[in-house]
């Protein structure tokens, strides 16, 4: 259960794939128009459960809940050691390599 | 009951458009094809000075001119004998938000505010949504930011979610959706919805405030060196940030050679899904470039304001493995660590110098903030787990959507110069291509000032065109 004002994230359809617009390339066209957005719940509720909620410019929107407390998920990714050589590379055109 | 499917809204466009931006553009409109361009730029109101003063208010502008000696001596190395310009950055990541945004949102923001509406609303995934809600927060107004965040399978490039944490930070509502080009029907619904003010980066207002940038280019140059600059490069995509640097160095009259630098994503289709995650570049790209030089009312307004081909002189495009290259070489020949969209115009730079006499002046004008996601380290490990392949070679043979080819040393970094002339004519074959009679005067001339040509030229163009 989740309570009346959590911080929480909602998605929706707004686009079913019959309603998008027509210049929209075919692999699109076949996917729905979604939409993701997070605000305060207004009524307690289950994850899962279609949920109006208040954004922060007050606004009201309505969605399936997703999650409470939604969180960043980004980082600087894996080690891509391509870069590492660059770095060297570079250094060494300029400095010469032996002397890094 | 309002009927909300995406046509009704889209036929209702103009309407909500005028009230949430509060331009009359019919009033500039003078023929089939031809309107007013610096009538509508005149009428922004406010001098460069006031633009300055506001922008300087709210942590805009005056940011560092920094001179990049040790990557102007790498130049050199591969240049030809005599060959190799001085190299300088400017360094607009120091503006309030992280990039020269700051500068396109500061005036807009003031003028909403000034206009009593209560919020602003942006579409974009990129630095003009931080720049937007810096700017709504500084000015006690409330924002939207809407992007284009996600494909099908709900992934998203790690660089818009960097942004979309960024914006709210400062304030903002962030609305994200998945890919197409239905997000503007989505911003329609919204600005109808809440009556907020439509922070287009197109309206004059957000042009005339890149004018800024152009000024102080040639102010520091003065100042620093003696002299003006003799070629300045901008990234382009929608075509504001040259059309508005171009516009400031004019104002300040400084003859500098103004050139043009995208990434080359050719082959990439701008609204599939499926493609959605195969680039590595999500702004500053030829995707965004080509059809906004050639054809430039393809906006949220009726008019442009960014009209980049009035200004450009050459328009050069650079590999993605070009751009993280020479990112990683800011950081470790120039000590400065910024994000890798904001170094597209560096990586012609280093190319482009070497054509040039070393006494001569290069700027490139922009840099852009980095950080988590947005980062040459996790967008090239964000791309190798989308199955692009990444290797050393020659980035000439780089397949965007498929590989990024980092150059196997700098000697490969070579930007890849555009056809100003099919580029003319593409712009001229796109207005009029809809004409069933021939072109007035003043559509010429109108074309001619598009094309930065004469009159004889379009006149020579619309006549090639007529017999095919």
């Amino acid at each position: 259960m989740v309570k009346k004002g959590a911080w929480v994230r909602i998605h929706n359809v707004v686009l079913t794939p019959d309603q998008r617009a027509s210049q929209v390339p075919d692999d699109t066209k076949k996917v729905p128009l979604e939409m993701w957005v997070k605000g305060r719940l207004m009524d307690d509720a289950d994850i899962g459960d279609t949920v109006i909620i208040r954004t922060r410019t007050n606004r009201e929107a309505k969605g399936v809940l997703l999650e409470e407390n939604p969180h960043y998920w980004h980082n600087f990714g894996k080690f891509v050691p391509e870069l590492l050589k660059v770095s060297e590379q570079v250094w060494a055109a300029l400095f010469g390599g032996d002397q890094a | 009951m309002t009927n909300n499917s995406y046509n009704e809204v889209m036929a209702r466009r103009s309407e909500i458009i005028k009230k949430a931006v509060g331009i009359d553009y019919g009033k500039y409109e003078i023929d089939r094809i031809a309107f007013d361009y610096e009538q509508m730029m005149n009428d922004v109101g406010y001098s460069l000075d006031e633009v300055r003063r506001i922008q300087l208010d709210r942590a805009v502008g005056n940011t560092p001119l920094i001179e990049l000696r040790n990557i102007t001596e790498l130049a050199r190395k591969y240049a030809p004998a005599g060959h190799g310009a001085r190299i300088f950055v400017k360094d607009e990541a120091a503006n309030a938000s992280g990039s020269y945004k700051a500068r396109r949102a500061a005036l807009s923001v003031y003028e909403a505010k000034k206009k009593g509406y209560k919020g602003v609303i942006a579409a974009t995934s990129g630095n003009y949504g931080a720049a937007v809600a810096s700017q709504a927060a500084m000015a006690g107004l409330r924002s939207i930011i809407v992007q284009e965040t996600y494909d099908s399978r709900g992934v998203g490039q790690p660089e818009i979610i960097e942004k979309a944490r960024k914006c709210e930070a400062l304030g903002a509502e962030v609305v994200q959706l998945s890919v197409g080009p239905e997000l503007f029907y989505s911003v329609l619904l919204l600005l109808e919805k809440t009556g907020y003010y439509n922070a287009s980066l197109y309206t004059p207002t957000a042009v005339a405030s890149v004018e800024t940038l152009g000024y102080e280019i040639a102010e520091q140059c003065r100042e620093k060196l003696g002299r003006d600059p003799d070629v300045v490069i901008a990234t382009n995509a929608g075509g504001g940030n040259l059309t508005g640097t171009a516009r400031g160095l004019i104002k300040a009259n400084c003859k500098a050679k103004v050139v043009a630098a995208s990434v080359n994503l050719r082959g990439l289709h701008m609204a599939s899904d499926t493609q959605f995650n195969k680039k590595s570049f999500t702004t500053g790209h030829t995707g965004f470039g080509m059809p906004f030089s050639t054809w430039p009312d393809r906006t949220d307004v009726p008019r442009s304001a960014a009209r980049p081909m009035r200004y450009m002189e050459d328009y050069l495009t650079v590999a993605q493995g070009e751009v993280f290259y020479i990112t990683e070489m800011l950081a470790t020949l120039e000590g400065l660590e910024k994000g890798p969209a904001g170094n597209t115009a560096l990586a012609v730079a280093f190319g482009y110098a070497q054509t040039m006499p070393r006494d001569a002046i290069l700027v490139v004008q922009e840099t852009e903030y980095t950080g988590a996601g947005k980062h040459v380290q996790p967008q090239l490990s964000f791309a190798r787990d989308n199955g692009i392949d990444i290797h050393f070679g020659n980035p000439k043979d780089e397949v965007p959507g498929e590989s990024i080819i980092l150059p196997e040393d700098p000697s490969l970094i070579a930007p890849i110069k555009q056809d100003m002339n099919r580029l003319r004519q593409s712009l001229i074959r796109n207005a009029t291509k809809e004409l069933q009679e021939e072109l007035t005067n003043e559509e010429v001339n109108f074309l001619a000032d598009e094309t930065n040509t004469n009159a004889n030229y379009v006149k020579d163009v619309v006549n090639r065109l007529q017999e095919k």
